[in-house]
């Protein structure tokens, strides 16, 4: 097909080379070319976050972004939030917080925690709840997923 | 199908008069070609890498905002959230932080939506779009601008590339507010601006109302009297319902819509006249006065 271009992504650090239709959308090219299916589709229309991903720390709704767009960025996935063998801290403050249920919104609750606590080490509950208001849940009412992010926050920056 | 990446404005505009169309964050281009509203053009060129659309230069006879400026940063910017307040107000309220991460103003401005939120602030700070192409350049105002919903009057080989706003008179400020349902990833049910300038006696000496989300493009409040603050902003809420064309759809009928772009365009001015008079209002007003305050 014509419109089949050949590129390069950086995912956590590693060289992908893609060969991928032009007009793919970045969601589905980090599932089923990169392999990595941790970002989730949930709503595919910019609405839920769960397939937030970062683009040079930055949080990106990757269902609205096109693939081809993101060669020559830094691109960061759930997958590439653990740290050698430990758990980045959200994830284990989410964890041990009781903010994950069915699961399905985490990967993308964890990428905009991570941006919002690179910009703001010490966010207010207000803060935290609209640095996570592009990412919906429908299992946990949000509570402790705003605890976890800051209790993260309270063990960074003490 | 062709997809390049441009660093310059010039690389830009030549791909732009061969046919190709810009994609900047992608949020209104790739959900609406998903949405079947637009396939996705054949020829892409991507200008969010070039420097020259990033900048936001300040002159003693205003501010040049590159079209390429993200929310995020109008949102924040501190001259802009103080002497502009009412373009923070409708940055501050679009999408979501990575939707104000990826969009641009200039993708706002030219995507032509009636609910888009940063249209009414920058017509009622009489803001001009700059539109260049490979023949020259030209400036626009918003009212000629827009032309319909998702339309323009730039030609196909036309980049915006800033958009200027002139300074306003002293004690002079703006507000942007609007109905929404949702905090985040919401489109204005409807919206208003205002800008207000103070007299020394305390009176409205000027002021300029525009509506969100009420009309095919976004569209200016004519014939509000001047007078007292309360006077204005009563006459402001009055002449907004009158003047508004409204559709009902899955949103709000358009009596409700009717209703509520009167109660907007008072608020707009009430905190507009607030700024002006120097106190501080937070952006976006939104979060400082009510609609989706914090508890």
């Amino acid at each position: 097909m014509s419109d089949i271009v050949n590129y390069h992504l950086t995912v956590n650090g590693m060289d992908y080379p893609v060969n991928a239709a032009q007009g793919r959308n970045l969601l589905s090219v980090i599932r089923a070319e990169v392999g990595l299916t941790g970002t989730k589709e949930g709503c595919d229309d910019c609405e839920c976050g769960a397939c937030m991903v970062l683009l040079d720390g930055q949080p990106v709704n990757s269902c609205s972004f096109l693939a081809v767009q993101a060669q020559g960025r830094a691109i960061t996935t759930v997958e590439g939030l653990q740290q050698g063998d430990e758990m980045h801290p959200l994830q284990r403050n989410i964890l041990e917080e009781g903010g994950v249920q069915c699961g399905f919104c985490t990967p993308g609750m964890l990428l905009s925690a991570t941006a919002l606590l690179e910009r703001n080490p010490s966010p207010t509950e207000e803060d935290v709840r609209i640095g996570l208001s592009g990412n919906l849940c429908r299992c946990t009412g949000y509570a402790k997923i705003v605890a976890a992010v800051q209790r993260t926050a309270a063990e960074l920056h003490p | 199908m062709s997809f390049t990446i441009a660093t310059t404005l010039d690389e830009a505009l030549q791909a732009l008069a061969t046919g190709a169309r810009p994609v900047a964050g992608g949020s209104d281009l790739v959900v609406g070609a998903r949405h079947g509203k637009a396939p996705l053009p054949e020829h892409l060129v991507a200008i969010d890498r070039i420097t020259e659309l990033q900048c936001i230069e300040v002159t003693d006879a205003g501010v040049c905002i590159g079209a390429g400026v993200n929310h995020h940063i109008i949102e924040h910017h501190p001259l802009l959230s103080n002497a502009f307040a009412g373009l923070s107000d409708g940055s501050a309220l679009v999408g979501s932080p990575s939707t104000r991460n990826v969009g641009t103003l200039g993708g706002n401005v030219m995507n032509s939506s009636p609910a888009m939120d940063t249209g009414s602030p920058l017509m009622v700070l009489g803001a001009e779009a700059e539109l260049r192409s490979l023949r020259g350049s030209r400036r626009v105002g918003m009212a000629e601008l827009w032309t319909g919903p998702g339309r323009h009057s730039a030609e196909a080989d036309e980049l915006c590339v800033a958009i200027h706003i002139a300074t306003p008179a002293p004690r002079s400020n703006s507000a942007y507010l609007r109905l929404e349902y949702r905090r985040s990833m919401e489109i204005a049910v409807v919206g208003a601006a205002a800008a207000v300038t103070i007299a020394d006696d305390g009176s409205v000496s000027a002021v300029r109302v525009a509506l969100t989300a009420v009309a095919p493009t976004i569209i200016e409040v004519t014939g509000i009297g001047l007078g007292s603050v309360a006077e204005v902003a009563a006459a402001a809420a009055a002449a907004a319902s009158e003047q508004a064309r409204p559709i009902s759809d899955v949103r709000a009928s358009d009596k409700y819509r009717r209703h509520t772009v009167g109660v907007m365009a008072r608020r707009a001015v009430e905190a507009a006249a607030r700024r002006a008079l120097g106190e501080p209002v937070s952006v976006p007003v939104n979060r400082a006065i009510g609609i989706g305050a914090a508890s």
